[in-house]
């Protein structure tokens, strides 16, 4: 599988990534929020799949169940309930990685090979050469890695990389009753999502359409929303992710100059400060673990 | 379901009331977003509550709880007095021509016949006018104002858009929304497919709810069709196969009667039994309830049920009252029953008013559970704090436990809501000391026979003349178990013409081969061809489908005789043509009936005067219910039996159900002063009833009891989501989290404002989740008055901050 790594962070880009297995198909999640009903059977499978079981919780008054992600919750529904024209719309998404075609954790992680991107697209975190410094927390724009406060290392989705490697769809997409989650090719998921973006504008939905942001280069994991001129409505999707300037900043001028060690620190500290918050936040949510 | 799960595929327009599959049914519900991408069809949610259905509706239409009626008999208003009505259908395939008799009537609320000492109705009346032959007079013309079509045109015109908006409080621009989407499938290329559970069923006018609707799908033309159909989507595993094999307390299997004791006899039963046909040429099929009535009785009693004696009627048990759940733990709680066997229900969570189950359960001698888990039943004599605040020392029950299998640990058939039944087999064996649960039903009963047989008795001939054949009969094996209720010929059958069409002891095909002379057997009729000669039609998975309809006939197999679609004879008009030439499902080959699926009819060609619907004695859909409901031959809008209004804006001298069974230490109604608010229980995706709140997963995904509340109600009691909150009723009080949501709103009706408080019902004492209250602490003992079912979707309740 090493031979399919075509990104590894913290990693010169004088040296090549492995280029031989290049008729590898680029592959994308598609979730069709439109159809979705919500019964959280995805986050079961996932579960599942990846043998974790977070704590039980309480109730705070929604059915987010957990509350939110969590180094043992990779993928949480989020439920909004919304009033539009006086009609009440509950709108449900599946939130989890996005996977990045420009992945902002990998580029602020500076653990050489601790964060890969395949060659068909998925992002992956590798756990054992994890530090935990929670870089890659403050690197993506979705607000997705976790830190497991018992071991430190950070983790999220991994589009199933284990069954999409053996050709198997991710296992939410298996469990998933009415088909709202779909896989397949990035072409053959963009050609799907535009029969679902026609068919709603058919039913009305004027800005139905396709969340697959260019300001990260595209995600392998994409949305069909009824409203996609306002993601926000859906649990706080943003409009118009870009990875945080501070890490470009790192990457696209310090990193050919990484041997200066000052001025390494210098970044790592700013990044550090960007990234204390949702590290904070989880401490406190994983409390119990 | 008269259609089945796949059907719903083919529908224009899916409703969705009385019930909630996106919640409870996500599986099945891919074929309702299957109907609206791939068959451009409109989804429709009608329900007090904007549910995780009405989020991937087109339209969602809120009405108060408790009235389902109102809104649809508004909606059959609408469709007589817009003409929207599939004419040709209503005239030929319904009892719209038929005359009724002239002493019916309906004044102030009340159907002619009742007896308000008994609250029962004479049903005399609540039929048809007959000619000197004995058969139905009618007016193809619908002139006559006594035929059924202006009868019911005059009984629904009461309820105007005003009136559904004064009772339901939907808006008249709602309800004409609704009223126009139904009113589109009245053209013969159009269906509607209506969806409905237990917020049909859980109402003291349950059965009615569904009687009113089946009248819209009559008058629309959409029983029969593929995507149309009233469809009963049902909830537990097998809750089907429960109702098939008649687990209740007057139905013995295959939707056959028990007798009562006012019937001595075989032969005095059966005549009162068995239809006389009420239209000349009728196929009538239940005129052959003594075929399989006689091949019930030698499947139970073999060899020792003869001619003689009856086949062994006199060891059946008559039935003096309707010896019901509810009545049962009555009886329990007046210290009239001894002991009580408690399999495939967690009681004390699932039955109303859980106080009164627990004192019920304390004056027994002894309990037996078989369950998969140590649940609230099997634990009712344990203090949990607040959660059960008994005292075990002053409870004397003596408690069994027989662990036994789940569904996956076990070798059988289950059948769905499309009466499909489907094979299955073991994931796993039982865990630990865990039996089958026939297993501990069989151990129970043949340790009881060896009792009597070694010490005698009283009345022992039912169980020692009861036919036990099994190879191992502490363990019957369920292809034994499935083979017996298919039935076998006990001598060389032959057809008319004298040609021998089974041999003794082999597997019946068809119950057409059942016969009431003793010759055959059958554990229950309409499984008959489940399991033949050909196998185990249960376990065929071909999915296979020729006609696109999704009918599938080599997937399982359903009942009757393999057929997906009821009254399929009424997808083609009366000369045999489809309605719809895309819903082609079955034709004429000019000398017998055929097609895509089995039909559902006899064998008199196109044009005859022979009429779809076989089953019934008059050949038709009945607009008019003959005699048979409790209430009335038409539904009518009577309040839930503890309303928030008081009274009955349609008539307030009958405010609800008047012949509902109210049992002493039962009529413990909450006065809406004390109590204002509606409340209504319901499930979830994440847990199945009371027994996933023992699964860590299902824990995780929804882990703590909740009550959800509309925004005004929580401004008015003053809470936030996540506060905690008090619900009680006049029979008890529960405490949990509140969740305010947008998706319950307050009702404007009859010039009061009508709150509505939604209870989940998924914890208890016993589990992983969060320890929590039963909501059954605060549900009444009050039921349908045709199927018992408690009154869980409506009544009163008061709520404050905790």
């Amino acid at each position: 599988m090493t031979q399919d790594l075509i990104q590894r962070s913290a990693t010169n880009d004088l040296t090549q990534a492995p280029q031989v297995r290049d008729f590898q198909q680029q592959v994308a999640k598609l979730i069709d929020t439109t159809i979705c009903i919500g019964c959280k059977a995805c986050q079961v499978a996932c579960s599942e799949w990846n043998d974790y079981r977070p704590e039980i919780g309480h109730t705070v008054g929604v059915y987010d169940n957990p509350a939110d992600l969590g180094p043992k919750a990779w993928t949480v529904m989020r439920y909004n309930e919304v009033v539009e024209n006086g009609k009440l719309q509950w709108l449900m998404r599946k939130d989890g990685c996005m996977h990045c075609e420009d992945p902002g954790c990998l580029k602020s992680c500076p653990v050489p090979g601790a964060i890969v991107k395949h060659a068909n697209g998925i992002v992956d975190f590798v756990s054992d050469l994890c530090t935990g410094c929670g870089y890659c927390i403050a690197g993506c724009p979705f607000n997705i890695p976790r830190q497991n406060p018992v071991d430190k290392r950070v983790y999220k989705c991994t589009l199933c990389i284990d069954r999409v490697s053996v050709g198997q769809e991710p296992a939410c997409v298996k469990t998933c009753p009415t088909s709202a989650i779909m896989f397949g090719s990035k072409e053959g998921m963009k050609v799907r999502a535009d029969e679902r973006v026609a068919e709603l504008q058919s039913r009305g939905f004027a800005n139905a359409g396709l969340y697959d942001p260019q300001g990260v280069g595209g995600t392998h994991v994409m949305y069909v929303l009824h409203h996609a001129d306002r993601p926000e409505l859906y649990g706080g999707l943003p409009k118009d992710p870009a990875i945080s300037p501070m890490v470009s900043f790192w990457k696209g001028i310090f990193k050919p100059l990484a041997a200066v060690g000052f001025i390494a620190t210098f970044a790592a500290a700013a990044l550090h400060y960007i990234g204390s918050g949702p590290v904070t936040e989880d401490d406190e949510e994983d409390h119990h673990d | 379901m008269t259609n089945h799960w796949v059907d719903i595929k083919n529908a224009n327009l899916v409703v969705i009331m009385g019930g909630n599959p996106a919640e409870a049914h996500p599986v099945g519900f891919r074929w309702v977003v299957d109907a609206k991408i791939h068959n451009n069809a409109k989804v429709m949610v009608i329900d007090p509550r904007f549910t995780r259905s009405a989020a991937v509706a087109d339209e969602y239409v809120p009405l108060r709880s408790g009235t389902d009626i109102t809104f649809l008999l508004g909606v059959a208003n609408y469709l007589l007095s817009n003409d929207k009505i599939q004419h040709e259908y209503v005239l030929n395939y319904t009892n719209a021509s038929f005359l009724v008799r002239d002493d019916f009537s309906f004044n102030e609320g009340l159907f002619s016949g009742y007896d308000a000492q008994k609250r029962i109705y004479d049903k005399a009346s609540w039929a048809y006018q007959l000619d000197e032959h004995g058969f139905a007079k009618r007016d193809p013309s619908l002139s006559n104002p006594r035929c059924v079509f202006n009868l019911l045109k005059e009984h629904v015109s009461r309820y105007t858009p005003e009136i559904v908006e004064n009772i339901c409080g939907t808006t008249q621009e709602r309800f004409k929304v609704a009223c126009e989407l139904f009113a589109e499938t009245a053209t013969p290329d159009k269906t509607m497919t209506s969806l409905y559970a237990l917020g049909w069923t859980e109402h003291t006018v349950g059965s009615q709810n569904i009687r009113a609707m089946a009248i819209i799908q009559l008058l629309l033309g959409n029983i029969g069709m593929p995507g149309g159909g009233i469809n009963a989507l049902r909830g537990h595993t097998n809750v089907q196969g429960i109702t098939d094999l008649g687990i209740m307390a007057t139905a013995l299997p295959g939707y056959l009667a028990l007798p009562s004791e006012k019937f001595p006899d075989l032969p005095t039963f059966l005549a009162a039994v068995t239809p006389k046909t009420l239209v000349q040429g009728q196929v009538n099929y239940w005129g052959n309830y003594s075929k399989f009535f006689v091949s019930l009785l030698k499947s139970f009693y073999g060899d020792k049920a003869t001619p003689e004696n009856h086949f062994g009627y006199d060891w059946l048990p008559k039935w003096d009252r309707l010896n019901d759940f509810m009545y049962t733990m009555s009886a329990m709680e007046d210290g009239k029953l001894n002991g009580c066997i408690c399999q495939g229900i967690n009681l004390l969570a699932s039955f109303p008013d859980s106080n009164k189950s627990i004192r019920a359960l304390s004056k027994l001698k002894y309990l037996v559970v078989i369950d998969p888990m140590d649940n609230e039943t099997s634990c009712f004599w344990q203090n949990h704090g607040e959660f059960n605040d008994v005292n075990p020392a002053s409870i004397q029950t003596e408690v069994f436990r027989l662990p036994s299998s789940c569904f996956a640990e076990e070798e059988g058939a289950l059948v769905n809501s499309g009466r499909l039944l489907q094979w299955h087999w073991k994931g796993a064996d039982v865990p630990g000391e865990g039996r089958d649960d026939s297993e501990c039903i069989a151990g129970i009963m043949m340790a009881v026979r060896r009792l009597y047989e070694s010490e005698g008795g009283k009345a022992v001939e039912p169980l020692l003349n009861m036919s036990w054949n099994y190879v191992n009969p502490e363990a019957p094996a369920a292809e034994a178990v499935a083979k017996e209720m298919n039935g076998r010929a006990l001598v060389d059958l032959t057809d008319a013409g004298g040609n021998v069409v089974l041999h003794k002891g082999q597997l019946l095909s068809s119950f057409a081969q059942m016969r009431d002379d003793g010759t055959t057997t059958g554990g229950c009729w309409i499984f008959t061809g489940s399991w033949t000669e050909a196998g185990n039609q249960m376990a065929r998975r071909s999915n296979a489908d020729p006609s696109g309809l999704g009918v599938m006939p080599g997937w399982a197999w359903a009942w009757p005789l393999n057929r997906r679609v009821l009254y399929n004879r009424a997808s083609l008009d009366p000369q045999g043509k489809p309605w719809d030439p895309k819903r082609k499902l079955l034709w004429w080959n000019g000398a017998a009936w055929t097609g895509y699926d089995v039909p559902d009819f006899g064998a008199a060609p196109p044009g005859s005067a022979v009429m779809p619907f076989i089953m019934q004695a008059d050949g038709v859909g009945g607009l008019f219910a003959q005699g048979k409901m409790a209430e009335g031959p038409f539904p009518e809008h009577y309040e839930p039996i503890e309303t928030p209004l008081g009274t009955n804006p349609l008539h307030p001298n009958v405010v609800s159900n008047p012949v509902t069974r109210i049992m002493k230490n039962d009529d413990n109604f909450g006065d809406p002063k004390k109590y204002p608010y509606v409340a209504t229980t319901y499930r979830l995706t994440e847990h199945f009833h009371t027994l996933t709140k023992s699964s860590k997963l299902n824990a995780i995904t929804q882990p703590e009891a909740f009550a959800e509340i509309s925004e005004t109600l929580a401004k008015k009691v003053g809470v936030q989501s996540g506060d905690m909150i008090k619900v009680s009723s006049s029979r008890g009080a529960i405490k949990l989290k509140a969740a305010v949501t947008k998706r319950i709103q307050m009702f404007k009706v009859n010039g009061q404002e009508v709150e509505t408080v939604g209870l989940p019902i998924h914890w208890g004492f016993k589990g992983v989740a969060v320890k929590g209250y039963l909501a059954n602490r605060l549900t009444t003992a009050v039921g349908d008055a045709n199927a018992q079912t408690p009154e869980y979707k409506a009544f009163l309740v008061n709520v404050e901050k905790a």
